[in-house]
């Protein structure tokens, strides 16, 4: 619930900062930086978590699988809500 | 940043070091990615307080239950027809698992304590791996299912890790609905597995 106070926060100043163009195109160029950043720590604590490294067997495999679907049914329903937004206008 | 590439190179090259064992384990890691995740979302904040056309999003009513209820149904519907596929997997596992939606850390100590360390960790990697999908294919997905793939995919996750992703691939535009539908699904994730186990 922290995360959603600096979100806020961040709202709030980009509220009051409005018109202030180039301000906030360095703040989306910045974030874009800070994902890769993001997804490189992520990658150290996968690569480093030995209890992940050691189970990417068969219980990888089976899990792998579940998330394939998980993600495939959910852009499919996605896909089928945008189609219905379109239609409905 | 539309492009994923450069984030799949991010990513591989944190697990590379990673396995070097080079980088010190302890909480650090922990603290920094925190860190970084909370100034992330601050810059997003700025950006999407700043970007006229984020407010929009509030008012699309019916976003705000189709898009968290398209994230739910399509992840059971899917993990669904991969139990069938999957021997000595019962249904009620696999919607547990799904019922996760990215939300690794709390649905896999749900499961662990549920059901046992087996599933715990397909719960883990499962769910880890959702977040990861939808990190380095939010671009990929939004071109090919349209702008509200990469919030359904994301999960529970749409509205803290995936989110910078989300807006990358999408616009701001779509940032509050990312984060009300992550928030449903962090909500609904404990209870949904508690039903299923």
């Amino acid at each position: 619930m922290l995360i959603l106070l600096f979100l806020a926060a961040g709202i709030l100043a980009g509220f009051l900062l409005r018109g202030h163009a180039g301000l906030l195109g360095a703040a989306d160029r910045l974030s874009a930086l800070s994902v890769c950043l993001l997804v490189f720590l992520l990658g150290l604590a996968v690569g480093s978590n030995a209890a992940v490294i050691r189970n990417l067997g068969p219980l990888g495999l089976r899990a792998a699988v579940l998330s394939l679907a998980g993600v495939l049914g959910s852009v499919l329903a996605a896909r089928l809500v945008f189609w219905l937004r379109a239609h409905a206008e | 940043m539309r492009n994923s590439l450069p984030i799949l190179a991010c990513f591989l090259g944190g697990i590379l070091l990673g396995l070097t064992s080079l980088v010190p384990s302890g909480p650090l890691l922990g603290q920094l990615t925190d860190g970084t995740l909370y100034g992330l979302l601050f810059l997003i904040g700025l950006v999407v307080g700043g970007s006229h056309g984020a407010w929009r999003g509030i008012t699309l009513s019916p976003d705000l239950g189709l898009v968290p209820l398209a994230a739910i149904l399509g992840t059971l519907a899917g993990v669904s027809l991969a139990a069938a596929a999957l021997p000595g997997l019962a249904l009620s596992e696999a919607l547990a698992v799904g019922a996760g939606f990215g939300y690794y850390s709390l649905s896999s100590i749900l499961v662990t304590s549920l059901r046992g360390e087996a599933l715990g960790v397909v719960t883990l990697l499962a769910n880890l791996l959702r977040e990861i999908l939808t990190l380095l294919l939010a671009p990929v997905l939004a071109r090919l299912f349209g702008p509200l793939a990469p919030i359904a995919s994301g999960g529970a996750t749409a509205m803290d890790t995936t989110l910078p992703v989300i807006v990358q691939a999408v616009g701001a535009d779509y940032a509050m609905l990312a984060v009300w539908s992550g928030l449903v699904l962090s909500l609904l994730a404990p209870l949904l597995i508690s039903i299923f186990l």
